[in-house]
């Protein structure tokens, strides 16, 4: 398989707009995601395990199937320990307001998204304290800092794989091994990452893995959840609702074995019918072979933009060091204006603002006017980012 | 009642498609039924085998540490 263009998807609309929000949602999706999702609703549109007819065996078949798949990915040995949600905010929401206590103090960054420093500020309420450990002005994070930081009361790491807002990755695995020796709970939100850089569970002592489905791994909106590595007792890890399992219905309590303690209500069969399409097409590819692709891209976006007078570019700059989302402005242009003209003007979409992320655009220096960003995906090709150069290129000019 | 029958009662769908991956793969007859309700007043779905499998089945779900309700004869 390859990534290009005669082989992939295009990544211009039908009238010719050129998609450049992959770090929001990627798209388009790989061939099959959306057929996947159409033969659920079509031939095997039943409620999944709650009624034990063909039909209702079959969708929860093709949930089981989903979870195995996201299992293999990310190296978790139980693919019952698999909690699919509504998308991976779902997940840090089971996965801080599950484990945390009155009393818990939690280590984080500066480059967080809202999904996690969110949560955080509202478990302040709950006598939980976090501290916030700033990272350099291009995102990128001193391990060492984490360990400065480690208090007594200290229980849990939580922190991004690679910021949404300039792609810089940070150290997971250095982490994780300090997260081992201070016999602390790790973690992770691989919103960015899951699906271009490899991530093990065991490999980076990862105990909560948060994961969504319609990014990097090419599933539709509306997938993700959170995975509970095998150092964590689901008793210790509190569902945040209750309801309808399936399973145990005399009883009025909520069950206590997985997935069910966590998966209350009706689950998006389709959506992971979805997801269990691309994951199959994630395998077929290649994580590296993607990875490649998007590198290459982002050396060329990134050395392009670098030669244009009055740009400014965030993060490392370094291709090898962050994934395929670029932030940068245009000197004397608001974001909101770039993107306005980028879209009206250019054909080109792309996302500006301040990307649900205030304190990593205050680590980036960019807080409060934000940023423009343009995110890559595996079926962007060379001419595409051809095609963002010039139109930034006219617009810098024009600027100055 | 049918004396060719058992059922593998398990605590969820999750589990019993686990069951079900490991019967495809080893060959055995089975078919995932809603529960009995002289079994378990569940709403949930449990595994059917051939009662002469029972005990195949059960060393092969320890083996495998799927851990089952009970197994069950219809």
């Amino acid at each position: 398989m390859s990534l290009t263009a005669s082989e992939s998807p295009s990544s211009r609309t039908k009238d010719g707009a050129l998609y450049l929000d992959n770090a929001a949602t990627s798209w388009p999706k790989p061939p099959g995601v959306a057929r996947a999702m159409v033969h659920v609703l079509e031939e095997a549109g039943a409620n999944p395990g709650r009624s034990g007819h063909r039909l209702s065996i079959e969708a929860a078949r093709v949930i089981f199937n989903a979870r195995e798949a996201v299992a293999e990915l990310f190296g978790a040995s139980d693919p019952l320990r698999v909690i699919f949600g509504l998308n991976i905010t779902d997940g840090i929401n089971l996965a801080l307001h599950g484990i945390l206590r009155p009393g818990d103090h939690v280590i984080t960054s500066s480059m967080e998204h809202n999904a996690i420093m969110r949560p955080l500020n509202e478990l302040r309420q709950k006598d939980v304290r976090f501290t916030k450990i700033a990272c350099n002005a291009d995102g990128s994070l001193d391990p060492a800092l984490i360990e400065s930081a480690i208090q007594p009361n200290t229980r849990l790491i939580a922190l991004n794989h690679a910021s949404n807002v300039c792609g810089t990755v940070l150290p997971v695995k250095e982490v994780g091994q300090i997260v081992r020796n201070h016999d602390l709970l790790f973690l992770v939100d691989t919103a960015q990452t899951a699906g271009v850089i490899p991530i093990d569970m065991e490999e980076a002592s990862i105990d909560l893995l948060a994961f969504t489905g319609h990014k990097s791994l090419y599933g539709p909106m509306g997938t993700g959840g959170l995975i509970i590595g095998q150092r964590i007792d689901p008793e210790e890890l509190q569902p945040v609702r209750q309801g309808g399992t399936g399973s145990r219905s005399e009883q009025v309590v909520q069950p206590t074995f997985l997935p069910d303690r966590y998966e209350s209500g009706t689950p998006n069969a389709v959506g992971l019918a979805g997801l269990l399409a691309a994951l199959t097409w994630l395998k077929s590819e290649g994580i590296e072979t993607i990875r490649t692709h998007e590198k290459a891209l982002t050396a060329g976006l990134l050395e392009g933009l670098g030669e244009i007078t009055g740009v400014e570019i965030y993060g490392t700059q370094d291709a090898s060091k962050q994934i395929a989302t670029v932030a940068f402005n245009i000197k004397g242009l608001e974001p909101s204006t770039i993107g306005l003209r980028l879209d009206e003007e250019f054909n080109i979409l792309s996302r500006v603002g301040l990307h649900c992320a205030p304190t990593a655009h205050q680590t980036l220096g960019t807080f409060p006017q934000g940023s423009v960003r343009f995110g890559l995906g595996a079926f962007n090709q060379p001419e595409d980012v051809c095609a963002a150069l010039n139109a930034v290129r006219l617009l810098a000019k024009e600027a100055v | 009642m049918n004396e060719e029958y058992a059922v593998i009662l398990v605590e969820s769908t999750s589990l019993a498609l686990r069951i079900e991956k490991l019967m495809k793969k080893e060959g055995f007859i089975y078919k995932l039924i809603p529960v009995p309700r002289h079994l378990s007043s569940d709403c949930g779905v449990c595994v059917r085998i051939l009662k002469h499998d029972s005990e195949a089945i059960n060393t092969l779900l320890i083996k495998n540490r799927i851990e089952v309700q009970s197994i069950e004869s219809l």
